[in-house]
This record gives structure tokens, C-alpha cells and sequence, in this order.
């Protein structure tokens, strides 16, 4: 360590602290966020939900026609049960060390509303989808097939514990399975 | 001091090489196990992807697109008067490439005694294979859209001067595959259809081309599976061969099988297997049992 003395040594007088006194400043701290343009988005008080920017709601954002009869919605435990199979599904992705990371900076307040209306205006289960489309949803995201898939697991996951039939998940996953290109990324 | 640095920038790039990190997610080796399961496929009796007897489009391994995936296999096929073994392992690069060798060992047991060969002879062959996905995918993307892969399947008989000696223009062959693979998730149904170009006798066991028939031709193979859960999936599979001997009359073949994803990286596969006459041996109905690792 012997050889290090001259450098420090030679560094020494810099880390001098300066003789003048520190002139008492007026000016107001500066504001970073202010600087580089940071607008915080504060969770609306009633919904609990971080606004995101506006879009023309429509159905067609869901990103694929919705199933006609009553049967899937039925396999699914109607509403409640689609509630419960979104939420499951969340949670279970929320604590995969595979994906988790992408859920903990998510809104999900809004997603465990967004993706329940999509499943349930699929399922034909009487719901309207009021989110974005697949693409603007997922923009930024970084997801690779790879999380993709784990979330499809967790989504089995949900389902098989709600007891919904293999072929009646399938059916489902056949509605979302075509908009991977939207929500990955090459 | 030199050696510890070379030594050193070995230790960084081996460890970048074999990292699995989701943070060596863009590393040139990097294993992610990250296909759904059974969406690999297993493996054929020549050692790439597909079913039992028909290549499929897909890309073994469980690799995802951006990560490399390996796996092996192991096969026996038991039959009235015959017994194949294959054994093999596979490579799957980006989803993208498939390279794999396959070895198989065709037992004649008393069979060879009457073809003068010696009780238990065993034609041996090496295959050499190579796939590229061109388009599609198995299980996302546009629902009219398949799979779409082309191989290559470069096979070496062991055997040379036996094959000849029973009519095979050559001992050597190579066939080419194009095959379109999807599974329809809404009626939890996966198809596949594969042409392929070849002068095998006998998948190759018996050489290559032969006084009949010479030349190439196309034939057809065709997989219809139902998925009854994420582990188990049931079909069955016809493929149309060559009639290239004139001293051995060859059949279609065809099989109906189960596939039991027994963890996400052990996949059980059972079989009944009818590939009709062989080396004028006719009836050849059995049982296929096959193994396959795969990460």
C-alpha cells in the first residue's frame, strides 16, 4: 500500500476546503423534476388509478371479437369468476421472479381492471372493455417471449384452480395468443 | 501476470457464456427453458423435432427466441421380428435453427439368421439434421398462420455393403423436409403436414434408392394430436414412404401416440406403431417407448 502515500499525498491539498465562507444563498432549491420536464402522475383519488393519456375507448381495443353463447362465460364462473381468475393470475405474476419486475412498476389497480373487462368482453360475459389497445398498452414494456409465456402459465395457473375446463381455457388463450406481436417486443 | 489475466478474461467470458440471468438475456449462450410446455415438440426415430415418425416444424429444446435450448433423446421401437433403437441430442438456437445427430441401431434379431446376415445383425446409420423456421409460430401469431420450417436430414448407413447387396443404389442419402405445424388452441387440436423429399429405404436402414425406383420422391407426413391437458397430448401420425426395393415391398407408416410432459423439461412418450413389411417381414406392428430431455 506503500506505493499509494505520493498520490495521496499529491491529492491532498485539493481536498482542501475552500477559505472563503459560503455565501448565504436566496435562491429557492432548484425543482429536477421542473428541469427535465417530470410530470408526476398522482393515482385519482376516486378510481385509485395513475391516469394514462387520453384514447378513444372502444371494444375493438381488446383486440379480438368477443365469443357469442353463454357457455365460456358459464366454464369461467361468470363475472366473479372471471374477477377472481384475472386477479389470481396478477398476483401470481407479481410475485414470478421470471416476470415481477414488469408488474412492479404497473399500475395494477388499473390493470386488474383493464384485463378483467377484456376477459370478460371475450367470454362474452357482458362486460365492455374500456382500455387501451394491446400495442399502446404494452409500449415500452421490453416484454420477451419469454415473460409472455410465463404469463400464460400463471393464467393456466388461475384457471385450472377455478376448475375451468382445459378446452374452455384453451379457448380463451386462442383469443389472446394472436395479439403477441402487440404485446412484445422483437 | 499476463496468465492470471487471460485466465481471468476466460473466467468473465465462460461465465457470460453460460450465465442463465435474466439479466444475460441478450448473451450469445443463454438458457432460458422459457417454451410452454410440450410446445418443443418431442422427437422423431431420426432425431429432430416433431412427433414419433413425422418432423414437424418445430424447434427443439426449450429454448425461446432469444435464448439457446438443448435436448436428448432416447427411443426404442419394438416390433414382431425387429427392434430400433435411437438415441440423440438436438440444439435449438433462437427457436430459430435446429442442428441434431440421431443414432439408430435396427436389431434383426432372428430375422438376420434367415437373411443370412447372423442372428441379431443390427444395420447401424448416423444422422445428421439441420431445420430453419422460416415463419409462423406453433402457438402465437395470426391463427391461419403455422410454423413454417424447412430441413435438411443427412443420412449415413453404416452398412454400406449389405444395403447394396440387397439392391440400395446407395448407402448415403439426404432428404429434405418442408414442414407447417400449428396448434389451434380454440379447438386444442395441433396439425402438422410435412413434405418430404427422399430415396430412403426403410427410413435409410436399408440404404438408399434401389432397382424400383432410383430417385427421389415425395412423400407425405401427417400428425393430428388432441391436447386433453397442458402435460398430455394424444394423436396420431401417417407417413407415406418410398417402394424404392424390389426384393422388399415397403408400407406407410403410421402410429398413435401419448405424450406426458411429466415435468417441464421430461417428456414420456408412448406408442403403437404399425409400419407394415420390412425386409419382406410383413406385419410390423408394435410399441414405441421414447424419452426426451429437454432445456
Amino acid at each position: 500500500m506503500m506505493f499509494l502515500l505520493p498520490f495521496l499525498m499529491a491529492a491532498a491539498p485539493l481536498a482542501e476546503p475552500p477559505a472563503a465562507p459560503v455565501p448565504a444563498t436566496t435562491e429557492a432549491p432548484v425543482d429536477w423534476d421542473k428541469e427535465f420536464g417530470v410530470v408526476r402522475k398522482e393515482r385519482d383519488p376516486v378510481t385509485g388509478e395513475i391516469p394514462v393519456d387520453p384514447y378513444v375507448q372502444s371494444d375493438a381495443n381488446a383486440g379480438a371479437k368477443p365469443y357469442s353463447g353463454e357457455g365460456l362465460a358459464r366454464a369461467f364462473g361468470g363475472q366473479a369468476g372471471i374477477r377472481r381468475i384475472t386477479d389470481r393470475a396478477l398476483d401470481l405474476s407479481h410475485a414470478d421472479p421470471r416476470i415481477k419486475a414488469i408488474f412492479e412498476e404497473h399500475d395494477m389497480v388499473r390493470l386488474r381492471r383493464t384485463l378483467f373487462e377484456q376477459v370478460c368482453y371475450l367470454l362474452n360475459a357482458g362486460c365492455r372493455y374500456t382500455g387501451r389497445d394491446m400495442k399502446t398498452a404494452h409500449k415500452g414494456l421490453g416484454t420477451t417471449r419469454a415473460d409472455l409465456n410465463a404469463l400464460v402459465e400463471n393464467l393456466q395457473r388461475a384457471m385450472r384452480e377455478a376448475h375451468v375446463p382445459f378446452a374452455a381455457q384453451n379457448r380463451l388463450l386462442a383469443k389472446l395468443a394472436p395479439m403477441s406481436g402487440d404485446v412484445t417486443e422483437r | 501476470m499476463p496468465k492470471s489475466l487471460v485466465l481471468t478474461a476466460l473466467a468473465c467470458a465462460v461465465g457470460a457464456l453460460v450465465s442463465g440471468a435474466p439479466a444475460a438475456a441478450r448473451d450469445l449462450v443463454s438458457f432460458d427453458s422459457g417454451k410452454l410446455i410440450l410446445t418443443n415438440g418431442v422427437t422423431t426415430i431420426e432425431g429432430s423435432g416433431g412427433g414419433g415418425l413425422a418432423t414437424w416444424a418445430t424447434i427443439s429444446g426449450m429454448g425461446t427466441d432469444r435464448a439457446v435450448g438443448v435436448s436428448a433423446h432416447a427411443t426404442i421401437v419394438e416390433l414382431p421380428d425387429f427392434r430400433l433403437d435411437t438415441h440423440g441430442i438436438a440444439v435449438g438456437i433462437r427457436d430459430r435453427v435446429e442442428l441434431a445427430y440421431a443414432r439408430q441401431n435396427f436389431n434383426t434379431r432372428a430375422v438376420g439368421a434367415a437373411l443370412g446376415l447372423g442372428r441379431g445383425f443390427q444395420f447401424n446409420q448416423d444422422i445428421f439434421s439441420a431445420k430453419v423456421r422460416l415463419a409462423g409460430d406453433l402457438v402465437y401469431g395470426p391463427g391461419w398462420l403455422p410454423q413454417v420450417s424447412v430441413g435438411v436430414e443427412h443420412k449415413r448407413n453404416l452398412d454400406g455393403a449389405i444395403v447394396r447387396a440387397v439392391g440400395a443404389k446407395a448407402s448415403a442419402g439426404t432428404d429434405f423436409t418442408v414442414s407447417a405445424t400449428k396448434l389451434f388452441l380454440g379447438a386444442s387440436v395441433l396439425a402438422n403436414a410435412t413434405l418430404r423429399v427422399t430415396k430412403a429405404n426403410q427410413f435409410g436402414l436399408l440404404g438408399f434408392g434401389g432397382d424400383k425406383h432410383a430417385g427421389r420422391s415425395v412423400q407425405f407426413e401427417g400428425s393430428l394430436a388432441y391436447m386433453i391437458t397442458r402435460r398430455l397430448v394424444v394423436g396420431g401420425e401417417w407417413r407415406t414412404r418410398p417402394d424404392n426395393l424390389g426384393i422388399a415391398r415397403e408400407d406407410d407408416a403410421k402410429d398413435l401416440f401419448a405424450a406426458w410432459a411429466v415435468t417441464r423439461h421430461v417428456t414420456l412418450t408412448a406408442a403403437y406403431v404399425d409400419v407394415g413389411s420390412v425386409a419382406t417381414f410383413a406385419g410390423q406392428r408394435g410399441g414405441l417407448l421414447s424419452l426426451q430431455l429437454a432445456y
